[in-house]
């Protein structure tokens, strides 16, 4: 068997690519690829708990990553769309140009 | 011949593929986050989307893993490749696709990656003794769909409500006004 | 794992290989059979395909090479392969190269799971009918990433309309396939068949739900972008959709991705619906399992015949008629079924009791989704009148001013 921590550490990697990837990137959409790197790591760590833990019989390792796939699908809808409607005022889609705000 | 100090462990098949799969999915992700071609950071997130897919199918998740491809790699994917090619005006530009936190993020997050990998090598986990699955795949799956309307009931319908907001305000949000 | 792959397994086991090679054998030996027969059945279908549309068209068809034409295919693929392959300028090289290898490989990962007989499936996985629709996605990328590569506007929306059309026909076609696991509780492919099995392997789902084997169908066509929703590739739009850019090696592989994706939905349906292998006899011992193996293929080429009338006989949609049929006809349909599907099954009723509801539901569906048709195509008829008036903005791409 694989053991636990390995899964950790993958989910971890993937985690930090992410959180690289959401702070760095000027791209509205690069963001929301990261993010979803972001909860695709979460998942695997869910679903790693539920496999390895003391009580597979109880799913919810598995159901909680369901939810989370449902809401990032979600999130992404709302997202693109934001990012569409974004671009479709201001021509552009990187976030830093985007400075209605600061007058 | 001198002994080594350190056994080193031949993997076994299972530990062979988890092996390719995980580094195909880091390569993958943290491409996503490195390329500076916008298009090649959506291919190589299908890549890294399929090689979580691949972890779960490991971790005996097959359900998931199908959920994985169907909804990540068919829809999300999609979706964002296609607003990818729908602002692809400036896509080629020759400003930097990063920040200029750059540095300092990506020092951060190598900081976190090494730190939640130095906790998750410490930690004594409380891992099962017997790690096999009771039941074949299909009863795991009924009982997965039993749970989703007993015992989440509630969570589904409220998934199913914010699915359905989400998709209103999208078209609401990207409809051409004029 | 399958039958097959247990025997393989003991028989080289038997023999003396240590049991890592012998894994390693019998997974080869699968993957290279289904990559060496999905080209091989390839080569039938588009000879078939020719032969009879030509028949539809009252022309001969394919009859200098071979006998019959038979081999007219080798031929043309001789001739395909030897064309130059050509690189457009500022194509973008990794997506255009890719997206024709992918596509060949979505549609072999498919063949992955269907049934031959029993105990001769490649992988009878617990969720085999999620699987189909889950991997087509693939497909979609591939299309995706060849518009986007090929650096040609045509080809790029062609990539649009792909993506557009398959992720809204997915809907409707997982629907259609949940009434059948809903009603057989299982989504592998041999417990489907399996339970097909009664009145002398005559129980199919079709004489059950044929609203519901309707519906697929109209999807498959859709899904592996077959006449009347081939607009996909309409000639006089999209000049070739999103191939145009392709020749030589890797327009056969569009080509090939394509023949063999209409299979093998053509394949899914005959498994579900027509009971796959079942048929009178199967039982038997010695020819049974061949007796099953026959009737799978009858049964898939049956189908996949019915594609090639449909092909010959129906015009081609229009984009805007292709996306309402699916969200205003289809969608709603199929969510109905499933949703009476689901009460009726959950209330307790005797097993006779709760087929003749089903069949009841899936009657009205007909009824309804054909009503709802004739409508529609009604509607249509006299938009095309106003179309040819003076002032019409029908077909100056205008919306109309309100």
């Amino acid at each position: 068997m694989v053991p636990l921590q390995a899964y950790l550490t993958l989910a971890a990697f993937i985690f930090s690519c992410g959180l690289y990837g959401a702070l760095a990137r000027r791209n509205a959409i690069a963001m929301l690829m990261a993010v979803e790197l972001m909860l695709n790591a979460v998942n695997i760590n869910l679903v790693a708990f539920w496999r390895y833990g003391p009580n597979r019989d109880d799913l919810a390792g598995q159901t909680f990553a369901i939810f989370v796939i449902a809401v990032a699908a979600a999130e992404v809808a709302v997202g693109l769309a934001l990012i569409i409607a974004i671009y479709r005022s201001r021509k552009t889609v990187y976030l830093d140009e985007i400075d209605l705000l600061q007058g | 011949m001198p002994e080594l100090p350190v056994e080193i462990p031949i993997p076994t098949p299972h530990q062979a593929v988890f092996i390719m799969v995980a580094v195909a999915t880091g390569v993958a992700s943290l491409l996503v986050v490195t390329n500076r071609n916008l298009f090649y950071s959506a291919l190589c997130l299908v890549g890294a989307l399929f090689g979580v897919a691949g972890v779960y199918v490991l971790l005996e998740a097959e359900f998931l893993a199908i959920t994985q491809v169907l909804v990540y790699v068919g829809a999300i994917a999609t979706l964002i490749t296609f607003a990818i090619m729908l602002t692809r005006g400036i896509m080629f530009g020759v400003t930097s696709p990063n920040n200029r936190y750059m540095f300092a993020v990506m020092s951060m997050a190598l900081l976190v990656f090494l730190l939640v990998a130095g906790v998750v090598d410490r930690v004594p986990w409380a891992v099962a003794e017997d790690l096999t699955l009771s039941g074949d795949g299909k009863s795991m799956i009924v009982d997965l769909g039993w749970e989703f309307v007993t015992t989440y009931a509630l969570p589904l319908e409220l998934i199913g409500l914010l699915l359905l907001i989400a998709l209103v305000g999208a078209v609401m949000l990207a409809r051409d006004d004029e | 794992m399958a039958e097959w792959y247990q025997v393989l397994m003991t028989a080289l086991v038997g023999a003396g290989v240590p049991e890592w090679i012998a894994t390693a054998v019998a997974l080869l030996a699968g993957v290279t059979a289904i990559g060496l027969v999905a080209p091989l059945i390839a080569l039938i279908l588009v000879w078939l395909l020719r032969k009879v549309i030509s028949r539809i068209q009252d022309r001969i068809g394919p009859n200098r090479v071979g006998r019959f034409g038979l081999l007219q295919t080798i031929a043309d693929i001789v001739k395909l392969l030897s064309k130059e392959g050509i690189n457009p300028s500022r194509a973008d090289f990794m997506a255009y190269n890719l997206a024709p290898i992918l596509s060949v490989f979505g549609v072999l990962l498919l063949f992955a799971v269907v049934p031959v007989t029993r105990g001769l499936i490649g992988v009878d996985i617990n969720v085999g009918v999620l699987y189909i629709v889950a991997l087509g996605s693939i497909g979609i990328m591939a299309a995706l990433m060849a518009g986007w590569g090929s650096n040609n506007k045509y080809a790029l929306l062609s990539g649009f309309r792909v993506v557009a059309q398959l992720l809204s026909y997915e809907i409707p076609l997982v629907l259609s396939m949940l009434a059948v696991v809903l009603y057989a509780g299982t989504m592998r492919f041999g417990e489907l068949a399996e339970q097909q099995g009664n009145f002398l392997g005559l129980g199919w789902y079709v004489f059950l739900m044929p609203g519901a084997a309707l519906i697929f169908f109209v999807c498959a066509l859709a899904e592996s972008e077959q006449t009347p929703f081939d607009l996909l590739e309409a000639e006089s739009e999209l000049i070739a959709g999103f191939h145009i850019e392709y020749s030589g090696m890797r327009f056969a592989m569009f080509f090939l991705a394509q023949f063999l994706g209409g299979f093998v939905f053509a394949w899914v349906g005959a498994a579900m619906f027509l009971g796959g292998w079942q048929g009178p006899g199967v039982d038997l011992p010695g020819i049974g399992g061949f007796l099953a193996a026959g009737y799978m293929m009858i049964k898939t080429f049956a189908i996949y015949l019915l594609m090639i009338w449909v092909r010959g006989t129906f015009p081609r949609l229009r984009v805007d008629q292709m996306m309402s049929f699916c969200w205003k006809i289809l969608v709603p349909l199929t969510v109905g079924l499933i949703s009476w599907q689901m009460v009726v099954q959950v209330l307790e009723l005797p097993t006779p009791v709760i087929a003749v509801l089903v069949l009841v539901g899936n009657l009205l569906v007909m009824g309804i989704g054909l009503y709802a048709v004739g409508r529609a195509i009604r509607q249509e008829g006299f938009r095309t009148k106003r179309a040819f008036t003076p002032d019409s903005l029908i077909g100056t791409m205008q919306p109309v001013a309100e």
